[in-house]
């Protein structure tokens, strides 16, 4: 008899628990959604653990980045927005801003000051692209090529990708305008700030496209951020363009016979987004974690774990060894001073007026 | 003439029938209740809703009410952008918008029509606020301190006469105070007016209304406001701009599907896209072709294997059963990449040819990236769902047919062909349309192993639905599609008849 008013009582509870869970969220419980794989790990040694640690709140992953865009806008229509905090790209912030999906964030006010007493804003300056932007890293795409089949004369310039006599083989280049666009017109000897202006126009763009014709039969087009470092690994390609956090890891740590250009790196930065339509006790919290996961000692403990640059200035000098190969990852850093002799930093306004209209030439072109 | 039956209890058989039947009818309908309506609605309705997108338009006129209502008298083949009234309407409904932050929303939404508006609108929104009107506001106040007071404003607004001689003004203000309440969650009665406000009381004033308390505008110096919205960004001068908000004004527009084979609407009607831009129609036909291709390589490759399992022992069959399943319980990712370690040009396949001499080293096939690897790895993810629905009727096709037809002098080939192969017809047309349409909707694989000319209409569906956002396109070519999948049914249908297919005994 005991034990069935014990077992009686159990499920009770277990069923108000379980309904507690089904209302959206427990009271210390945030959603935060990110990439996966080792780039949600970094995050989970740098941020999470230490963040749960200090605040008991339990966070919950999601690996939902990448259709986060389409997501969040279907959650805000449906009226039950489940994410507390997500991950995006910038130029996906900037479109989830326009959409009023994204809460506008106050830099000075809502995030931490740098260790060196600098202002937020100051301490991530340009790299506010958004007002509902929060700079987390800096990363690039750039250039690997197989050492084994360039040679003897190593490519330097990001041009190699458009000399089929000196690096014959086939090359892997990412589906989509942006980034190859730029490469395109910069090796067409356009300088590197007109490119923008250039591109606006059709001739600039007829340019653009011409040139990309040269490689068009020696490219193979990649929508996935594996395939580059996997086309590599096979010898399937000579030269293919993808993250540098990607060719770190093929070169450091799978050893594959493999290196990396920095010339003409495209700085790209990727961060947090707070959802609108939170209850106002969830959007503190989210504020809250934000506040400490994007601090300059934070910012610099996720690159122990993956080689992608703290966006914080103040963060910089705080850069350690990786925690488990303990190699210096400064050097591995987009943003050290000797990779970043000749960068390219992506023009977001631009992007976010042409992205669509580039996207529908630049399919047009691809299946000719 | 017939005499009413009656039933036991005296009333007509006939009624009493009707009813017990009724009874039954709705006891069956709340049986099935439960499904139907979960069906309407987790199925039908957001598949309705989804469809609807692709002419809903009402963002514009929404966002922009007294632009679009200005713009109806502008000329859209005039050279030059519309007057000053125009901008007079767009200060107000721009000033609004920014504070239900709507108005980036409507820059996303037209800039899929034409390059740029998403900036100027995000540009603009910053800087409307800081338009220099302080003039309009400073004379009426300096007239009479009375129109810097809120209670008064909200005196005059509530004041049936006042709001008739104040047109402009009374708009303005309901939109200002609508705003407030809504967006702020202030109180209209606390709160002095806007510059906007006051911008269109002046435009009331100089059309000879006669104002609450009179105020002599004559020495105002107008403030162009068409000018502040060029300084932000001198596209606010395009005519094209003007055209593309007054063409998408109204609430309801086809230009998605205009757009999803590739027309336009231009300055004088429907127009073709430029060639750079063409990409839907071309996609449209490869999907079909290569969907098409697709069924007919699963047709060619199942139906041995289904005959082989029909006929074979029970045990062997069953064996030879898993290996076909074996595929359905694989990720379809795993089996799409492990396609490609096959097929790539230092892959398995091509190193076996190389090794054993058919292809040489420096000439090694291509079997990815293109056409050839997308019906490779496609008919391989698809072949269990052509094969399923002809095993299962084959099963029914009794060997004695067979045998009868040999022993009746039929050779082996008459008698397959004219006997067997008629049978088992219903099996063939209904692993056909299984493959057909699951084909035609796939987008994982021909975006991993299709390289430039092996992408579906569907890869440009999960384009605009999850990258662009641009929700109306992306249904506007799912409604094609679906149109296209229902003619080519009912095609069926009629040729062949729907009652002719069979997914087992």
């Amino acid at each position: 008899m005991k034990t069935t008013m014990k077992l009686m009582a159990t499920s009770c509870l277990t069923l108000t628990a379980s309904m507690a869970f089904a209302d959206g969220h427990m009271a210390n419980e945030m959603t935060i959604v990110s990439w996966g794989g080792a780039y949600s790990a970094s995050q989970q040694a740098a941020y999470h653990d230490p963040y749960m640690a200090k605040t008991g709140v339990n966070i919950i992953n999601d690996e939902s980045s990448a259709e986060a865009v389409a997501k969040l806008r279907a959650m805000n229509e449906a009226g039950n927005v489940t994410w507390d905090v997500v991950d995006v790209v910038a130029a996906d912030a900037i479109r989830l801003c326009d959409e009023g999906l994204a809460m506008e964030i106050d830099a000075d006010t809502q995030l931490a000051d740098g260790d060196d007493g600098s202002k937020a804003s100051a301490d991530f300056g340009d790299l506010l692209v958004s007002d509902c932007f929060i700079p987390q890293i800096v990363y690039s795409t750039t250039v690997g090529y197989r050492t084994d089949l360039v040679g003897d004369t190593p490519p330097t310039d990001i041009c190699a990708l458009f000399d089929t006599e000196t690096y014959p083989g086939k090359r892997s280049l990412e589906k989509r305008p942006v980034v190859n666009l730029e490469w395109a017109l910069l090796c067409d000897g356009v300088p590197k700030d007109e490119i923008y202006d250039m591109l606006a126009t059709d001739e600039g763009q007829a340019k653009a496209f011409a040139k990309l014709d040269t490689i068009k039969d020696d490219t193979i087009w990649w929508s996935a951020g594996a395939d580059t470092p996997q086309l590599l690994a096979d010898g399937e390609v000579v030269m293919g363009s993808t993250y540098n956090g990607r060719l770190f890891s093929l070169i450091e740590e799978k050893k594959q016979p493999v290196a990396m250009l920095w010339d003409a790196q495209m700085f790209d930065l990727d961060g947090w987004i707070i959802p609108t339509g939170l209850t106002p006790e969830r959007q503190a919290r989210a504020l809250d974690y934000i506040m400490f996961a994007t601090d300059t000692q934070r910012l610099a403990d996720q690159a122990k774990y993956i080689a992608y640059g703290p966006a914080r200035l103040s963060s910089a000098p705080l850069v350690g060894k990786h925690a488990t190969l303990g190699i210096e990852m400064a050097p591995h850093m987009p943003t050290d001073p000797n990779n970043a002799k000749n960068t390219f930093l992506y023009n977001y306004e631009w992007w976010a007026d042409y992205r669509d209209d580039m996207d529908a030439k630049f399919q047009a072109w691809l299946s000719q | 003439m017939s005499e009413l039956v009656m039933a036991a209890d005296g009333r007509p058989l006939k009624a009493s029938l009707n009813r017990a039947l009724r009874r039954q009818k709705l006891r069956a309908l709340a049986l099935i209740a439960p499904l139907l309506i979960f069906i309407l609605v987790s199925f039908v309705m957001p598949i309705a809703d989804m469809l609807f997108r692709s002419v809903e338009n009402e963002i514009v006129g929404d966002t922009l009410p007294r632009t679009t209502q200005a713009l109806k008298t502008w000329d859209p083949s005039a050279d030059q952008a519309p007057g000053e009234e125009v901008f007079d309407a767009l200060y107000t409904d721009m000033a609004l918008a920014v504070e239900y932050k709507s108005h980036t929303r409507l820059g996303s939404r037209l800039n899929y029509e034409k390059t740029g508006i998403a900036s100027m609108f995000r540009k603009s929104g910053r800087r409307v606020s800081k338009f220099k009107t302080d003039v309009y506001k400073d004379t009426f106040v300096a007239a009479d301190a009375a129109y810097s007071d809120a209670g008064q404003w909200e005196r005059w607004m509530s004041d049936a006469e006042i709001r008739a001689n104040l047109p402009v003004t009374t708009d303005a203000y309901d939109g200002w105070a609508k705003m407030l309440v809504e967006a702020e969650g202030d109180v209209p009665g606390e709160e002095q007016p806007w510059n906007f406000v006051y911008a269109a009381l002046y435009q009331d004033a100089v059309a000879g209304a006669e104002l609450p308390i009179a105020v002599d505008v004559s020495a105002i110096e107008p403030v162009s406001i068409s000018a502040q919205f060029a300084a932000v960004d001198d596209s606010w001068l395009d005519p094209d701009v003007w055209r593309t908000i007054k063409t998408y004004a109204p609430k309801y527009t086809n230009g998605y599907f205009l757009n999803s084979v590739d027309l336009m609407k231009g300055a004088e009607g429907i127009e073709q896209r430029p060639d750079n831009e063409k990409i839907y129609v071309v996609l449209f036909v490869r999907t079909m072709i290569m969907s098409l291709s697709i069924m007919g390589m699963c047709v060619l490759l199942g139906y041995p294997i289904a005959w082989l399992l029909a006929n074979l022992k029970d045990r062997t069959a069953n064996l030879l059963m898993i290996l076909v399943l074996l595929p359905f319980w694989t990720s379809l990712l795993v089996r799409t990449s492990a396609w490609k370690v096959l097929l790539q040009q230092q892959g398995v396949i091509n190193d076996l040819l190389v090794w054993i001499g058919l292809v040489a080293d420096d000439n090694r096939l291509q079997l990815i990236n293109n056409q050839t690897g997308t019906i490779i790895a496609m008919t391989h993810i698809l072949l269990p769902f052509m094969i399923l629905p002809l095993y299962s009727v084959m099963k029914t096709i009794p060997p004695s047919y067979l045998r009868a037809a040999k022993s009746l002098g039929a050779t082996n080939w008459t008698a397959f062909w004219r006997v067997y192969f008629p049978q088992s017809v219903p099996g063939i047309g209904a692993g056909c349309i299984l493959v057909f349409i699951l084909a035609i909707g796939y987008y994982i694989t021909p975006e991993l192993v299709g390289g430039t000319k092996g992408v579906f209409i569907s890869n440009r569906i999960a384009y605009h639905i999850s990258s662009s956002l641009n929700w109306g396109l992306a249904a506007a070519l799912g409604t094609i599609l679906l149109v296209i999948v229902m003619a080519l049914y009912w095609a069926y249908d009629k040729i062949v008849g729907i009652d002719n297919v069979k997914l087992g005994g």
